[in-house]
């Protein structure tokens, strides 16, 4: 959509595609200066944070699992963890073991999806998938294969890869037999495999010269990588416990979008995700993905959002690392799950969601009846960030045609992978030259 | 549904999105035959989660995910309607409202005070309605999520021209099927198996788990039944009314068991979320 001439237009994507939910962009420059981007998000809002009052809280991680289809996982652990930490209770290695694994599948089957499927089009000046898939069919086939084995490991661990419904408060229904997690392991050792030439061929790609400043959010999980668990560090200094965290991340509610707009204090956007936890916890990577690292030119933080698609790449090796070794040691809990005794308390827990950090907060009554949820998603937490970057694309793309600057601001936006049914609870993009 | 589409060359499809989680147009993005196959057999003419590329309608067939709850979207799906030559719902949200119907039960305005510090910024209704209240609807699958299998099945009946084979009796022939042990006979575990759609293999109660009814009520469910015999394993009303009031809510045959018993479970203190200043 073009308006006007080069110095003063309007451009706008209304419903930017290959993201998750829906939502538009509007950028308007002025004399040839960017005056003003709003990432518009007009999800329609579903109200889990009221509909979850009342309840009880067993109900918490199957009801806000259907916040998201593309991250169900992310919401249940997020959930269970809360609810653990409001009735004080911690569940036993294995079990946590277990719930990595599912996660694991997880990360494997959304970052094959955005990486193939949603991403990498754009590199390779495609439509989608399926253009790529006429160019390109052998990366593409390792693509679904990717998603495909990530899927297994959701429905061998969770029942279904979409709203899995195995998961509960304290643990799981039913404990996978030894023979369903030991037929992972083929499966997982291939997708190891996809993955490392994922990277390759994700660090061919061509990536416009920028680096940003950011201030990266992202949780530190003693032992590992973070995925399931873990408290709140930033990349300039903060360590903080779920609750500080809460206390500290502002929401604001603003006209244009049906999510929440997150800042530390009122004042400092952030930025959560893959970008965040490989800045601030590379050296946890296991030896494969640090190595896949560096071969595709990663050393140390990056700051080029155009480059995620790698970064996540090195993600999925580690996942299908991370679960093979997890199917390989596997050994079945004793329990299928802890018993957990109702409280009146507050619990809040943060869990690292394929897009980034994901915090579930609940009072609870003395029958362990909701009474107050907090959800804050990854996305309306990125959403600045997200529109930070517009602001340096547009500036740095005036140069550009509307219809090109139009598709780099939305691979800006798919640099993050948002969801957009999460934040709302995403994109056209208006660009005005007025 | 007698004539063919495979008469007109490739025909198109269009997928669409209103209130939902994305959840069942994910079901489309999974396979990796089926995917590569589709994109063969039809033209994916408008998919936003998938592709950039829109082509203008009219569409051979529109799948439909996600319930009305806009003014906006009131409008959006009859133009989806009117631009389609079949139009099919995918999901529970869809076919009956989904879990976000939850608000047609709560006083009006109260959710979004919950959850928004300025719900005059918002457009949005009080109330969350399938697909069908609003325009005419070739065929819904049920499901929160859809079953692919089912998904792919009917997108095969309509290039074929024939009458998709989907099931619409209860869970419990699954049950039997795959040989689970009855959970409400044995185990005295509240589920709603016997009044819920078929479709999904009987999965939860294969893990000792109770079905909480993802797939909505079967044809000619006796729910009322069903609560009595719940009440009788000493299933407390709240927990009865949760169960039927919760994915499929606003389903017919659920909708009457969780109201009823949903006027007997103590409301909640509502607790508007506290307000900061907009952002200028």
């Amino acid at each position: 959509m073009t308006h006007g001439a080069r110095t003063n237009r309007t451009i706008s994507a209304e419903g930017i595609s290959r993201v998750e939910g829906e939502g538009s962009l509007r950028v308007r420059v002025q004399d040839g200066q960017v005056i003003d981007v709003a990432l518009d998000i007009f999800e329609p809002p579903r109200y889990f944070e009221a509909l979850l009052v009342g309840r009880h809280f067993s109900e918490a991680p199957d009801i806000t699992a259907r916040i998201c289809g593309i991250c169900p996982v992310a919401y249940q652990m997020s959930a269970c963890l809360a609810m653990e930490d409001a009735c004080d209770v911690v569940i036993d290695e294995r079990i946590a073991a277990l719930r990595r694994l599912l996660y694991c599948g997880e990360w494997i089957q959304s970052h094959a999806l955005h990486i193939y499927l949603l991403h990498a089009p754009d590199f390779l000046g495609c439509a989608d998938a399926v253009a790529l898939a006429e160019l390109d069919p052998a990366s593409v086939t390792r693509g679904l294969e990717l998603k495909r084995t990530g899927n297994l490991v959701m429905r061998t661990v969770g029942g279904r890869a979409v709203h899995p419904v195995n998961v509960r408060v304290g643990g799981f229904y039913r404990v996978p037999d030894v023979a369903s997690i030991n037929a992972l392991a083929e499966p997982l050792r291939n997708a190891r495999d996809a993955a490392l030439r994922t990277v390759e061929w994700v660090s061919g790609f061509e990536f416009p010269d920028v680096t940003n400043e950011y201030r990266f959010v992202a949780l530190d999980q003693p032992g590992g990588y973070a995925i399931d668990g873990g408290n709140p560090a930033s990349s300039d200094g903060l360590a903080l416990s779920p609750a500080q965290f809460a206390e500290i991340a502002v929401e604001e509610h603003v006209a244009r979008s049906t999510a929440l707009q997150a800042t530390l204090g009122g004042v400092h956007r952030y930025l959560t995700g893959p970008l965040a936890r490989f800045a601030l916890n590379a050296e946890r990577l296991p030896a494969i993905a640090r190595e896949a690292a560096s071969a595709a030119g990663l050393e140390g933080p990056c700051g080029n959002p155009f480059r995620s698609i790698v970064v996540r790449a090195v993600e999925l090796v580690f996942a299908c690392d991370e679960a093979l070794r997890l199917v390989e040691q596997y050994e079945p809990p004793n329990q299928p799950a802890v018993e957990v005794i109702a409280r009146r308390a507050t619990g809040t827990a943060a869990t690292e969601a394929p897009r980034g950090l994901l915090l579930h907060q609940y009072d609870l009554d003395d029958e362990g009846i909701i009474r107050r949820a907090r959800i804050m998603p990854p996305t309306s937490q990125n959403q600045l960030s997200i529109e930070d970057d517009l602001r340096r694309v547009v500036e740095s793309g005036l140069a550009l045609d509307d219809d090109e600057l139009q598709w780099r601001c939305e691979q800006a936006v798919r640099n993050h992978d948002p969801c957009i049914s999460c934040a709302a609870h995403f994109l056209d993009l208006t660009v005005e030259r007025s | 549904m007698s004539d063919t589409l495979v008469t007109t060359n490739r025909p198109t499809l269009a997928v669409w999105k209103f209130a939902s989680c994305d959840g069942c147009q994910l079901s489309l993005l999974d396979g990796v035959d089926e995917l590569l196959t589709l994109a063969k057999a039809v033209r994916i003419a408008h998919f936003t989660e998938m592709s950039r590329a829109s082509v203008d309608g009219p569409y051979d067939i529109s799948l439909v995910e996600g319930s009305i709850t806009t003014a906006q979207d009131f409008e959006r799906i009859k133009d989806v309607r009117a631009n389609s030559r079949y139009l099919v719902t995918i999901g529970a949200c869809a076919a009956t409202g989904g879990i976000q119907a939850l608000r047609n039960f709560a006083a009006p305005g109260e959710y979004a005070g919950i959850v928004y510090a300025h719900p005059e910024y918002l457009d949005s209704l009080d109330s969350s309605t399938p697909i069908s209240s609003h325009v005419r609807v070739d065929y819904e699958l049920h499901g929160c999520p859809i079953d692919r299998g089912q998904l792919l099945e009917v997108l095969l009946a309509l290039l074929a021209g024939r009458r998709p084979v989907i099931a619409s009796h209860s869970v419990c022939r699954e049950c039997k099927a795959r040989g689970t042990v009855c959970l409400l006979v044995s185990g005295e575990t509240p589920c709603l198996g016997p009044v819920t759609r078929a479709g999904c293999g009987g999965l939860c109660p294969s893990i000792g788990r109770g079905c909480f009814g993802c797939f909505g009520p079967s044809e000619s469910a006796n729910c009322a039944s069903l609560v009595t015999r719940l009440k009788g394993l000493g299933t407390p009303d709240a927990t009865v009314a949760h169960l039927f009031g919760t994915f499929n809510t606003a389903a017919s045959g659920f909708v009457e068991q969780a109201q009823s018993l949903r006027v007997a479970v103590a409301s909640p203190e509502i607790r508007p979320r506290e307000r900061t200043e907009p952002r200028p």
